[in-house]
Formats: structure tokens, sequence, C-alpha cells
């Protein structure tokens, strides 16, 4: 008898097709665009915007993989991975729900409250650049307008100042090494920025591992 | 057909993938939705989680159509659209766009009428520099979260301990960023210091929240915490921006 599928199994199994299908849409987009207006790219070009572009972004993509899905989970993971915008959107979006649910990550209730969130961020998202797409043209003295600018340019610190409280303090123990260790690393070293926070984030979380292994184990946790 | 950036058709196969991924989002939506209430969740708890997240998400997602509005200027409407909608973000755009005009000879943000040639060329390479993450998910995903279970099974404090520090340890590089530019302020540049007194005026108002909560016992409190942290801090952006530039 066939064994019957657990929620998470059918998750990866449905989120295994939509990825695939998604990324077999968004290559197509390129090739569709070549066949109805009858051209291919410009090879050299193509070489060489790829070369300068993509072996950074498949290690960053690779390490990110590694380092995003324990926090998301599998639907989370499977919807982030589609819609982007991961660091300053849905994991956000996430953390603050599991927190609002008080779950844990790693529960099934914690699986299926970060997959709500991430969902309705993933649509209220989509909604939002259609609209700003249909409207773009009364839109864009407004949203470029000098006044608003700096609101826009400031929603990274805005967002994780207050994550920060709620984060930290409950982990005090715990972040004290990793704030220090960024605090230095990014006043101290001028290639870190907001170019480069992401390739931090990796070596953020692995080093708060190894200092929490360490404390775990000498019993200060 | 005659080509341009803004042509019909390019909106209608941008439009096709945004409704496929939007589909996806629905259902999944859907699915968990319905495990939750089987978990014995109810529903006003999934109706307020959902309605905080929404809040929370429409600053960003303004932020968003931004970087849309950006990127039109060189590559018309529907390729960011398309671009910011599925997987990309605006730093890894610019970038990718960047560097397959200048690949060809071309300026970002100063390019006038491209070729269809030109368009094919740099839609191929800000898509397939961006693609690691979709299909790498489906092929490790299910291995990695197995692997956070199996650690759950062996030591349930050390998994808990061991989810937190991937949490603080994303948190910690961003905290490490908003401060990055902090050093112009010994030169007499104090714009470095926006980032930071935004940031302390967002943890004012969680702090804040946070009392208001303990003392009222209000739980809207608790739900729009988040979002009304960050709308203030964005919104206390605009003088100390004046002020301090």
């Amino acid at each position: 008898m066939k064994k019957e599928m657990t929620y998470i199994d059918q998750v990866h199994s449905f989120g295994r097709k939509w990825n695939i299908f998604v990324m077999i849409m968004l290559l197509a987009y390129p090739i569709a665009t070549g066949i109805i207006f009858k051209t291919g790219p410009d090879w050299h070009g193509f070489a060489l915007g790829l070369v300068a572009t993509a072996p950074m972004y498949w290690a960053v993509g690779i390490v990110e993989t590694i380092t995003y899905v324990p926090m998301l989970g599998a639907g989370g993971s499977y919807l982030s991975f589609v819609t982007g915008n991961i660091s300053n959107l849905k994991l956000p979006v996430a953390l603050n729900a599991l927190e609002q649910a008080d779950v844990k990550a790693s529960s099934e209730e914690g699986e299926v409250i970060s997959t709500i969130s991430i969902a309705v961020s993933s649509i209220v998202t989509t909604i939002i650049i259609i609209i700003g797409v249909l409207l773009i043209r009364p839109l864009t003295p407004v949203l470029n307008s000098p006044a608003l600018t700096p609101a826009f340019a400031q929603m990274v610190p805005a967002l994780f100042g207050a994550l920060a409280v709620v984060f930290v303090s409950k982990n005090i123990k715990i972040a004290i090494a990793p704030m220090i260790l960024m605090l230095i690393l990014f006043i101290a070293v001028p290639a870190l920025n907001a170019g480069t926070v992401g390739i931090m984030v990796p070596v953020g979380v692995l080093f708060t591992l190894g200092v929490s292994r360490l404390m775990y184990k000498k019993g200060m946790l | 057909m005659e080509f341009g950036i803004n042509s019909p058709v390019l909106f209608v196969l941008a439009g096709i993938i945004v409704a496929v991924v939007l589909a996806q989002s629905v259902f999944f939506l859907l699915k968990a939705w319905k495990r939750a209430k089987e978990l014995g969740m109810s529903t006003d708890k999934l109706k307020r989680i959902a309605r905080t997240a929404a809040i929370f998400t429409i600053a960003p997602a303004i932020a968003i159509v931004i970087s849309v509005i950006t990127l039109s200027k060189d590559l018309g409407l529907p390729l960011p659209w398309l671009r910011l909608s599925v997987v990309g973000n605006l730093s890894y755009e610019t970038v990718a766009a960047t560097n397959a005009e200048s690949a060809m000879g071309l300026t970002f943000g100063k390019v006038a009428g491209l070729s269809a040639t030109q368009y094919v060329t740099i839609a191929g390479v800000m898509t397939l520099s961006i693609l690691v993450g979709i299909w790498l998910v489906p092929l490790i995903g299910k291995k990695l979260l197995t692997g956070v279970i199996n650690l759950e099974k062996r030591d349930k404090k050390w998994a808990e301990i061991f989810q937190n520090s991937m949490f603080i340890g994303m948190i910690s590089a961003f905290i490490g960023f908003v401060f990055c530019d902090v050093a112009g302020a010994f030169k007499g540049d104090y714009t470095g210091l926006i980032p930071v007194c935004i940031f302390f005026i967002s943890a004012i108002v969680m702090v804040v929240c946070g009392l208001l909560l303990k003392k009222t016992g209000k739980r809207w409190i608790m739900d729009y915490a988040l979002p009304i942290s960050l709308i203030i801090g964005m919104a206390a952006a605009i003088p100390i921006t004046a002020w301090l530039s």
C-alpha cells in the first residue's frame, strides 16, 4: 500500500514542481522575446555580462540557500526563493509572524505560520507592484519626490531597529559577540556596505552558531 | 513586429509569469491555511497573522515599486516589473543590468532606445545570474530541513539555540550595516549617522509598543508593533536626513 504523504512531504513535492516550472517560465522570457522580435543575444556581450555577474551571484545564491532555508521553513523557502527580497521582507515577515503566533520555527505550527505570512506578503507585494506599474505616470513624481526619498532610503535601518529589540532582548547572551564583531567589521572595512551586507549574513550566522555552540558546551546558555 | 522596451507583447509575457508566481503564492497560502486549521489554530489567529503580514509588507513593497521606476529608465517597464516580482532585488538587478550593458559598450542610466538584440542579451544575463536559489531549494531544501528536524530530535535545547543563533546572526549583520558609515562623522560628514538615528528611533518605538502592550494588554498593539515602528522610523528619516545632510 502506498504510504500517505505528510503535509511537509506534500510541500516539498509541490514546491519542487512549482519552482522548476517558474524557472522554465523565467528562462522563456528572453527566449520568447528573441523569437518574437527575430533576434538572438549579442553573444559576446552576453558572455562578458554573464562572466562579470554570474559567478558572484551563483556563490551568493548557494550560501543564501543554505543559510535561509532553515530559517524560512519548507513552504516559506520555496516561495521566498521565487519571489525574492528575502532578507529585507520575507524573513522579517516570517520572524514577526512566528513571534506573534508564539510558535517555534522548527515546529509544524511554525512551518504553516511562516508559509502563510510569506505567501500573504508575496501576494501583497505582487499586487502593489502591479498597481505601481499601472499607475507609473502619476506615481513617479510622488515616489521620487525629494520629500519621500529619505524615508524609503532608510527602510532597512527602520526595519532592523524594531526586529533587533524583539530578538536581541530575548537572546542577549547569544547576541553580544556577533553584534560586536559585525560593528567592528562594518565600521573598519570600507568595502562592507549596502551592496555587501547580503554576503555578511552567512558570516554572521556561522559566527553566531560557533559562539553559541561553545557557550552551550560550557553550560553558559 | 517592431521592437520597443515597452512593447505590449513584453507586458503580456511578463504578466503571464507574474500570474504564475501569484498562483504559486495563493496555492501555498491555501495549503498552509488548511493545515493550520487541522492543527487546531483558530481562524481569528490566522487572520490576525495574515493581516499583520499584509500591512507590514506595504512600505517595503512601495520601495520595490521605486526600484521598478529606477530600472525602467533604461529597460522599460516589463523587464523590471518581472525581475522585481520574481527573485530579484534592486541591488542585484542594477549590478546585473550594469554589467550586461557595459559588456555591450553602454552606460547604465544613460541608455536611450535599446535594440531587440541588446534587450535579449540584458534579459538573459539578468535571468541566468540569479536563478540559483530557485533550483537549489528543490534540490537540497528537504535535506537541510530534515537535518534541522533530526537536530531537534537529538538535542531539543541546542536545536532551539541553533535556530535563534541563525536569526541573531542575520540581524547582527544588518546592525553592522546600519553603522557602516559612522566613521565619516569624525571628518565632518554626518550622513552616516542618519541610519543609526533611524535604527534607534524604530527600536525605541518598538520598546514603547512592548511597554504599552504590557500595561494595557491590548492584542492589536502586538499585531501592529512592527509596522508601526517601521513607518515611524521611515517618517523620522525625512527631518533627520534634512538635519544631518
